[in-house]
């Protein structure tokens, strides 16, 4: 059989390109396969059950969901005002060399293994937060998101590390998307006598806007799965509480945990199932982030 | 020159693929917890006979008991004894045995402001456990303890997050000694905690501990003694505050009356000696081996049920009491 050049070539490509794409069902079909047994025992309530004993076999994903989004979340309610101011500086401000100087470091942070990240939580930022609690306690304790006894470790410690996980993704890509705003748009806006906030609230953030999007949910990516440093701090405890004092428990940080002993096969297949269902919220995200992008780049966000 | 080197190269890759077919390789993997002795044993093993390998993977219990059970391993490793259910398994296939190897202890730990030594009654630690307990001067902790000066600090509980041998050693006892615990919780590697935060393996734990002021956790002993963390002495099933030692241990599994299974386990065994939290730890072998693996199996079982208990101490484990050794040794020859 004879083919030219351009059409094996294509066929690689192809190839290539279906085979990621069959990667991700087989992840799904292996994952559903294997957790099986506990879909059929729980039905959908494995989903909102908020029980775990693996002792009497009752299994309940709630709590784990409960803390996966709630720690991703506040790791982004952090993060995102920090990287953003972080990221203008960086671009619009700080002197060229400091820039690339500040740059450098922050990228190096996206570098580290997120274990040494935990071990640092561990070290520095759960002695800091047992600190700090008993005056949130104090001071803030009439609301019950700050009140509690100050362990240190918990939802709090959690949602830290996730935002210094999360800090450089945000900065560092937004700082390029925002460079990338075409100097004469930027100049017209001052030509007319903006200043420089509201050249930035009305050129640069809009133009940026889709890519600063994409970059949100990149990092909403990393917290959700993010497994070692999160179970380090956050006291992996199955409860639903008010307070980000109290400890909790995210999907990653069970299954790194109890796979290994897990004997019964009841209790692996429920672990597994929290993996599926840990792959669907992702899932769900990146379609979110898609539909966001797109409505950014359709709404006349382009100037 | 050139063909010297030849030569020589030749003959070191020979020499290399002659020892290569030598060496046979033995698989096996399970629990974590005796991983410090093992990997000692299979080194000295080696030294002894250059002719077998014997690789071990850490991997916890729960993952030997399931690879020995698929035969995807030659030996496994367990810190629990596997369940009847577990070894009616018709994939095994004829006779699994539990050949245990060494014993070890797991300690209360406590990080108390002005007190270093700790007396714990079986119900009280049941009840700090389970959250009934709160404060440190409660009058149960205060009754064993006249002369501790006790905070009224509030007691936060620390266990394990991961599933492990220590949690099951632990919860097993408590278990044992009190009827609420056993309803509310029971035992196992993984439980459901009624109390407390979770830490990530025996590091995470006695981090929480040494920095958490008014704590109190439970890691093996030799852990706590290699970080000098203050461990509480238990009041054992004669009614005597025990502090964890190797001789303590030993004289546990003395006190128990041994199946012929090895399947048993020595929480708050009696004598007055014996420290209550302890436990076996066991190599998982099939009695009928293919190839050649069960004869190496044999003899490696006989020299650690022998030789090999000398280097137990020293790793902080305690060693098999006479009897049982002689007992596992019998029962290792039948291993085919």
């Amino acid at each position: 059989m004879k083919t030219s050049g351009d059409k094996r070539f294509r066929l690689v490509l192809a190839a290539c390109g279906l085979f990621v794409a069959a990667l991700a069902v087989a992840l799904a079909v292996e994952l559903s396969v294997n957790s099986s047994m506990a879909w059929r025992k729980f039905g959908l309530s494995f989903v909102w059950g908020g029980a775990w004993d693996p002792v009497a076999e009752r299994f309940g994903a709630l709590p784990f969901i409960y803390g996966t989004l709630v720690s991703s979340l506040l790791g982004l309610a952090v993060a995102l005002p920090l990287g953003l101011g972080a990221a203008v500086f960086l671009a619009e401000h700080a002197p060229r060399r400091l820039s690339a100087i500040l740059c450098f470091f922050i990228e190096i942070l996206a570098a580290i293994p997120s274990v040494i990240i935990g071990l640092m939580g561990i070290f520095v930022l759960v002695p800091a937060v047992r600190a700090a609690e008993p005056f949130l306690d104090r001071y803030l304790g009439f609301i019950p998101l700050f009140k509690g006894p100050p362990a240190g470790v918990g939802m709090l410690a959690a949602g830290l590390i996730l935002a210094l996980m999360m800090l450089p993704y945000i900065t560092v890509i937004t700082r390029e998307l925002l460079l990338a705003v075409p100097r004469p748009l930027k100049e017209g806006m001052l030509a007319l006598g903006s200043t420089r906030w509201e050249m930035l609230c009305k050129v640069s953030l809009p133009y940026a806007g889709s890519g600063i999007t994409g970059a949100v949910f990149l990092a909403l990516g990393r917290a959700l799965g993010e497994t070692m440093a999160v179970t380090m701090v956050i006291g992996n405890t199955p409860k639903i509480s008010a307070s980000l004092l109290a400890p909790s428990y995210t999907m990653a940080a069970v299954i790194a945990n109890e796979m290994a002993e897990a004997t019964s096969d009841l209790h692996l297949h429920s672990l597994v199932a929290v993996g599926l269902a840990l792959f669907g919220i992702t899932l769900a995200v990146n379609a979110l982030a898609r539909i966001l992008v797109m409505k950014f780049e359709t709404s006349g966000a382009r100037i | 020159m050139r063909k010297i080197l030849v030569a020589a190269v030749a003959a070191a890759v020979c020499a290399a693929g002659a020892r290569a077919a030598d060496v046979i390789t033995l698989n096996g993997a399970g629990a974590t917890f005796p991983y410090p002795i093992y990997s000692k044993w299979f080194d000295d093993y080696h030294k002894l006979k250059p002719g077998v390998q014997i690789n071990y993977q850490s991997i916890g219990s729960g993952g030997g008991i399931r690879q020995i059970t698929e035969r995807t391993v030659d030996f496994g490793a367990t810190d629990g004894p596997m369940s009847d259910q577990q070894l009616a398994d018709p994939k095994i296939k004829g006779k699994l045995l539990h050949i245990p190897t060494v014993m070890g202890a797991v300690v209360p730990v406590f990080n108390v402001a002005g007190v270093d030594s700790l007396n714990l009654s079986p119900e009280t630690l049941a009840k700090v456990f389970l959250g009934e307990i709160t404060r440190w001067n409660d009058p149960a902790i205060a009754k064993d303890n006249p002369s501790a000066a006790l905070p009224g600090e509030a007691i936060t509980v620390v266990h394990r997050s991961d599933g492990s041998g220590t949690s099951f050693c632990f919860t097993d006892y408590l278990s044992k000694v009190s009827r609420d615990w056993e309803k509310k919780a029971g035992k196992g590697a993984s439980v459901n905690w009624p109390a407390g935060i979770g830490g990530k393996g025996n590091e995470g734990v006695s981090g929480l501990v040494k920095q958490t002021p008014g704590s109190i956790g439970y890691v093996e002993l030799i852990y706590a003694e290699q970080n000098k963390l203050a461990h509480a002495a238990v009041k054992n099933a004669a009614g005597k505050f025990v502090k964890a030692s190797v001789e303590a241990v030993t004289a546990a599994a003395a006190g128990v009356k041994m199946p012929s299974d090895f399947r048993v386990s020595i929480v708050n065994a009696k004598g007055e000696k014996a420290y209550p939290i302890a436990t076996f730890t066991w190599l998982l072998v099939h009695q009928k081996n293919t190839g050649g693996a069960g004869a190496i199996l044999k003899d490696f079982l006989l020299w650690m049920l022998d030789e090999g208990q000398k280097s137990a101490p020293a790793l902080g484990y305690a060693p098999l009491p006479k009897q049982v050794a002689e007992k596992a040794r019998k029962l290792a020859s039948t291993v085919k």
